[in-house]
């Protein structure tokens, strides 16, 4: 049984429609690409799922239906959402970032800081005050200590340097393989996606046009959808 | 540069020693003094909470400060009169306690709170500070055409009210309590700053979607928040009314929630010790430039525009040089 399911999702910025039909499911600890051009519907299919945009269709996560909900309780229903552009409480610290919407279960902050070593240097500094790529670090935190099932990756890697990027997808990795938590990711490198993906949905203008396992992505549909 | 905490010491020193030295050379109307500007930031601090720690631009937290002053004033003309304030389903004739009195005010604060929260925190802005405003006018004149507890002349307390084993007609002995209960307020203030809630809070005042995307309810934290600083004001107005023995309407007035307001700014807005530091510097002002002009709020304006152009962070802000955690 899937974890989230869309069944043709529609949705508006007023009278602007952005989506014009997705359909997608997550099962239990898989892991599924969201992929497409600039434009095409990646961050509103996300905003859909954490109900922070006005929806149609049909939207399930855990047996629940989301179109029902507001944000906040989808988001305890265990959606974990890292949004573009890092977005951490810049006047916090660290420590306070992860603590400010923590809830209780697995994911605490000596675990967080085991996953990613640099926060724990960086635990009492204000996180204005870090790098970008620690901060990408500190919103993927955030988003674990609310402990999730679904945890939601919005360009998480985006204008990062090589090395923090290849630190951010051996965490992803590994949350992969000890965790078994589902994961929706979306990010543009189709290689390093590659290592972690189980499978991958294409947009193309706000529908899905391609779902598969994300090995099965061919060349041709690369160059089409993603102009790659 | 000094450290906040360290700085924090020095004010509250200051403000403990300043009464010592005045009871010791009989100097009455220092402690006098002393006990204005403990109870002035006690409502501060009151106000801190909402506004430093949840953004909350409250234009109206006299209402909790007149409802406190108008708590202790009922119940205690009521007990100095030997008029019931009912008789069913109980005959209760007021009273001069002050833990009565301060858990009534504090009660009543937190329910008017509760009530102005529920409406005004579905605003944000202009609005909010302009609703909030509303409400304490509301207050302001409700209190007025109110003849029974005195309308517009207000109503006069003859003796002080009574503190189980303390002689609260020293004016040293009601400093302490005023005192020991500003210290109280300000570690639950540094007690929820640090807390999961005082963070969610402070989160929310810079991200709403991003706390209602973790599962929170920014609405929620802010009541919680606002109820809390009722809370406090309402107490604070209850000691005021203690100290002056008089309670009127302008307790409720919006120049009392714009002095209280000050005094965080001229502090440090989100400061632990803001409200104390501007509480101080507003009453001495108050004290020697009113002596030299009747004016003084002229300079009083001239040091505000001072601060806010040029120390942000207000006098804390100013001397620590440190932008504020929670801020």
């Amino acid at each position: 049984m899937s974890l989230l399911t869309l069944e043709s999702v529609t949705a508006h910025y007023g009278p602007a429609q952005a989506l014009f039909g997705v359909s997608l499911s997550i099962g239990e600890g898989e892991v599924v690409a969201l992929m497409g051009r600039n434009g095409m519907g990646k961050t509103t299919t996300v905003r859909a799922i954490c109900r922070m945009v006005e929806t149609g269709g049909g939207l399930t996560f855990a047996g629940q239906d989301l179109t029902r909900l507001p944000s906040h309780k989808a988001a305890r229903l265990g959606l974990g959402l890292v949004p573009e552009g890092r977005r951490c409480f810049a006047p916090l610290t660290v420590a306070e970032n992860l603590s400010a919407t923590a809830r209780p279960g697995h994911w605490d902050r000596t675990r967080v800081e085991a996953l990613f070593p640099r926060l724990a240097e960086r635990r009492d500094q204000t996180a204005g005050t870090l790098s970008g790529g620690e901060q990408q670090m500190l919103a993927i935190g955030r988003a674990l200590m609310t402990n999730p099932r679904l945890l939601i990756l919005d360009e998480a890697t985006e204008g990062l340097a090589p090395l923090i990027r290849a630190e951010i997808w051996t965490a992803l990795a590994e949350l992969k393989a000890q965790t078994g938590l589902a994961i929706l990711v979306i990010d543009k490198s189709i290689s390093e996606l590659g290592n972690v993906a189980d499978r991958a949905v294409l947009l193309e203008r706000g529908a899905d046009v391609w779902t598969g396992a994300f090995d099965a992505l061919e060349p041709a549909l690369i160059e089409r959808y993603l102009g790659v | 540069m000094m450290r906040e905490r360290h700085l924090n010491l020095i004010l509250l020193a200051g403000l403990l020693a300043i009464p010592v030295w005045a009871w010791i050379t009989d100097e009455p109307f220092t402690i006098t003094l002393a006990t204005r500007v403990a109870i002035l930031a006690l409502a501060g601090v009151g106000l801190n909470i909402a506004l430093g720690l949840g953004g909350l631009v409250s234009l109206g937290h006299a209402a909790f400060f007149g409802i406190g002053g108008y708590a202790m004033g009922i119940l205690a003309s009521h007990a100095q009169n030997y008029d019931p304030i009912f008789t069913t389903p109980f005959l209760f004739e007021g009273t001069k306690s002050m833990p009565v009195i301060w858990l009534t005010a504090i009660v009543m604060g937190g329910i008017a709170a509760l009530l102005i929260g529920l409406i005004s925190l579905r605003t944000s802005g202009v609005y909010f500070i302009m609703i909030t405003l509303a409400f304490g006018q509301m207050f302001y004149f409700f209190s007025i055409s109110w003849p029974a507890y005195g309308g517009e002349d207000g109503l006069s307390i003859w003796v002080r009210n009574g503190f189980p084993g303390l002689n609260t007609l020293d004016p040293i002995q009601f400093f302490a309590l005023c005192f020991v209960l500003l210290l109280l307020a300000l570690g639950l203030h540094w007690t929820l700053a640090r807390s999961g809630f005082g963070l969610a809070l402070n989160a929310a005042r810079q991200s709403e979607a991003r706390v209602e995307a973790a599962g929170l309810t920014p609405f929620r934290l802010r009541l919680v928040a606002f109820v809390i600083s009722g809370m406090v004001t309402a107490l604070a107005g209850a000691l005021f009314a203690d100290l002056n023995r008089f309670v009127s309407p302008t307790m409720f007035a919006w120049q009392m929630s714009g002095e209280i307001m000050v005094f965080i700014i001229l502090g440090g807005v989100a400061r632990l010790c803001g409200p104390v530091a501007g509480a101080a510097l507003f009453i001495t002002l108050e004290h020697w430039l009113g002596g030299v002009s009747d004016y003084w709020h002229v300079f009083l304006g001239a040091l505000l525009l001072l601060v806010v152009l040029f120390a942000r962070g207000g006098l804390i802000g100013a001397l620590v040089k440190k932008e504020p955690a929670h801020d």
